[in-house]
């Protein structure tokens, strides 16, 4: 009995001794994370997919930020302050990300985060950025799931990627009865950047009339492509819309459709064809590119000024030509552009002033252009463009207008 | 109808490429007891020496054959003295588990220094010809992968059962104590079965290389598929690894007809039949070993 007692005491000491410690935890916590003020350098986090699937986008994402991190430094850095970014690899593992950046908060104390690529893996790391009171600033997690969370410190500086297919869907829909394609096929990867894509496409040109002749979802793990590039050969679609996340998929897919000789009027996919040299090299060359497309915001050959001066950058330090820039790169530039702008409007680091500032419908400058928030953090500045190989070189052809290059319709034969 | 004849064809010559990357490491089990799990990266190294010869030495990759399975063969008998014949004990075939994924990661870790994570693709004007016979473009590189399988299959087999060295191979198979008494060098056996286990990679990788964009990481993806591969075979079957192979990669190609997203749950509930009504795989190893 003495001796419970004895432990009873110990028990109560414990537990003050824990909830004292909470008590000055959570005290410590109620500030804004980040809000640091002292002359040390301002530390960023990102988990980024530098190995695994993603790796492709994961290393040109941090080509992207380490490009930003160069510049703003050379301009003074933040306030004064150097930039210092710190990236931990998540193999394109959503449970890793989530990972990384609890450790990117807890353990490393960044001042600000910067988000991961895809938004397989944004959804998940906005959770925890969110638990902590951080802003997520990202360029790659545009889908329509993330967004749907409806978390107030999510912030996507890109294009949301529900409607990219728009301007494809519209010229398609614009062309002569005599020309307009009559047939499409829609296979797409099992993933939540692709398939709302995919869908919406289906959707619209279905009431266009141009009827769905091949519509499946084949896995997002790698797979044997080139059955179902078979069986999309052997609808023989018109207009083939592919919804790809990477370079491996596109490269199955335009290798199966060359063996089977079997050349679409329209060939468009989702990501993949704006990898740049990644891309050319690995589907064999400018030949087997000739009129494939891609929808985005952003290409090499952008006339915005800034994005001239980033893509001059890139080019000097890692060579190539502006055709060969990953968009990814523009995409993580841009995350950097705005977070130093609502760092320089709010005078700090602190993240609860960061979110509200990105809240207040300001309108915000970035390679890929304008950038304006809505109460979900889509970018409502963002136009969708869809961008065509034509002879070597990435060309911006959707929305026809101003500084377009004309269509390439229907598409040349591979090889040429 | 059409899809499904397709779907047969595709099945057949692609079965045939994964039992050309997969006959190395049923060889390396069936004679060794070595779960060899760097088997898929080892692939992917083969890939990458082909495709580094068709780049940079501007060598067609199946004249750099030449070269990668030599290279492969030298590297194989490497890892097994460097790291296989290090293990002894009853825990041997566990531990090699363990070891095996080491090599992996070490030579993943010297992929991605030297070639970066882009992925890549070894060109050479088969890749993407087609025979056109009875309606179906059937791709050159695929018809060359079928053969490369076939051939390399046979010469293992013949290597086996037909040589004087097979006898050697399978007497220490069947007991290494008394294949020592009789003068057998049991550690050379093993490092020459490695070797031409890893070898015959060579030739899988180049495939493999001209029918898929690939990175450091796609040993990864490779390693399940090879793995259930040889336990649907049997594991150390040779003739099993083929049929496995050609039937794994025909009901994923049938399946996609239908539901792309079920083609590889539905191989493994097979896999997982077979295993339980015959354990030991469609071959079974001591079945293999009674030949």
């Amino acid at each position: 009995m003495r001796s419970l007692s004895h432990r009873a005491r110990f028990l109560a000491l414990g537990i003050t001794a824990i909830m004292t410690s909470a008590l000055v935890g959570a005290c410590s916590s109620s500030s804004s994370p980040g809000s640091s003020s002292s002359s040390s350098p301002i530390l960023i986090g990102a988990s980024l997919s530098l190995t695994g699937g993603f790796s492709t986008d994961g290393q040109a994402f941090q080509k992207g930020y380490n490009l930003w991190v160069k510049d703003q430094n050379a301009a003074g850095g933040l306030l004064g302050r150097k930039v210092k970014l710190v990236v931990i690899n998540d193999a394109s593992s959503p449970t890793q990300a989530v990972t990384n950046y609890q450790t990117l908060i807890n353990v490393d104390h960044v001042n600000l985060l910067f988000g991961p690529f895809s938004s397989l893996l944004t959804g998940p790391s906005v959770q925890v950025a969110h638990r902590y009171g951080f802003a997520f600033v990202e360029g790659a997690g545009g889908a329509p799931s993330v967004f749907a969370t409806h978390l107030t410190n999510l912030f996507d500086v890109s294009l949301p990627v529900a409607a990219s297919l728009l301007p494809l869907i519209n010229y398609l829909t614009s062309l002569p009865a005599s020309q307009r394609p009559t047939t499409a096929a829609f296979p797409t990867s099992n993933d939540p950047f692709t398939q709302p894509q995919i869908q919406f496409a289906q959707q619209k040109l279905a009431a266009a009339g141009i009827k769905s002749v091949y519509s499946k979802v084949f896995p997002a793990e790698p797979t044997q492509y080139k059955g179902i590039a078979d069986q999309v050969a052997a609808s023989k679609a018109q207009v083939v819309v592919l919804g790809s996340v990477d370079v491996p998929t596109i490269t199955a897919f335009t290798q199966a459709f060359v063996q089977q000789r079997y050349n679409p009027k329209v060939f468009i996919a989702t990501a993949g064809p704006d990898q740049g040299t990644a891309y050319v090299n690995a589907v064999g060359g400018v030949g087997n590119t000739e009129g494939v497309m891609v929808p985005n915001a952003w290409y090499g050959g952008s006339p915005n000024a800034a994005s001239k001066t980033m893509v001059a950058e890139y080019i000097a330090k890692y060579g190539g030509t502006a055709s060969g820039v990953n968009a990814d790169v523009a995409e993580a530039y841009s995350v950097g552009q705005v977070i130093a702008q609502a760092v320089k409007a709010t005078n700090g680091v602190e993240n609860s002033k960061i979110i509200t500032y990105l809240h207040s419908g300001v309108v915000l400058n970035s390679v890929q252009g304008a950038v304006k928030f809505d109460s979900v953090g889509q970018n409502l500045q963002a136009t969708a463009f869809v961008f065509q190989w034509q002879k070597g070189s990435l060309v911006q052809v959707l929305p026809t207008g101003s500084g377009a290059t004309a269509v390439q319709y229907p598409k040349a034969a591979w090889g040429k | 109808m059409a899809s499904f004849a397709q779907a047969i064809v595709d099945g057949i010559l692609g079965g045939a490429v994964y039992a050309l990357m997969a006959a190395g490491l049923t060889l390396i089990f069936g004679v060794l007891d070595i779960i060899n799990i760097a088997q898929g990266i080892l692939v992917v190294l083969a890939a990458y020496l082909s495709y580094a010869l068709s780049v940079h030495l501007h060598l067609d990759p199946l004249l750099g054959l030449f070269v990668t399975v030599p290279v492969m063969f030298l590297l194989g008998v490497f890892i097994e003295w460097a790291f296989i014949r290090r293990l002894r004990g009853r825990e041997r075939t566990a531990m090699s588990l363990l070891v095996s994924y080491a090599v992996a990661v070490i030579i993943e870790g010297v992929l991605y220094q030297t070639f970066g994570s882009t992925p890549v693709t070894i060109q050479a004007w088969y890749a993407t010809s087609t025979l056109h016979v009875f309606g179906f473009f059937l791709p050159y590189i695929y018809l060359i992968g079928f053969g490369l399988a076939v051939v390399a299959l046979a010469a293992i087999y013949l290597m086996l059962y037909r040589t004087t060295f097979g006898r050697t191979v399978r007497a220490t198979v069947q007991d290494k104590v008394a294949a020592r008494l009789i003068g057998i060098n049991v550690d050379r056996i093993a490092a020459l079965t490695f070797g031409i286990g890893v070898a015959v990679t060579a030739a899988g990788g180049m495939v493999f290389g001209m029918t898929n964009a690939f990175n450091p990481d796609s040993g990864y993806d490779l390693i399940s598929r090879l793995l259930s591969i040889v336990i649907l075979g049997g594991l150390g079957s040779i003739g099993g690894a083929l049929a496995a192979a050609m039937f794994m990669v025909t009901a994923e190609e049938v399946v996609n007809i239908w539901q792309p997203t079920w083609a590889t749950a539905v191989y493994y509930v097979v896999l997982v039949i077979v295993l339980v009504v015959r354990p030991a795989g469609l071959f079974g190893k001591q079945a293999t070993r009674a030949q």
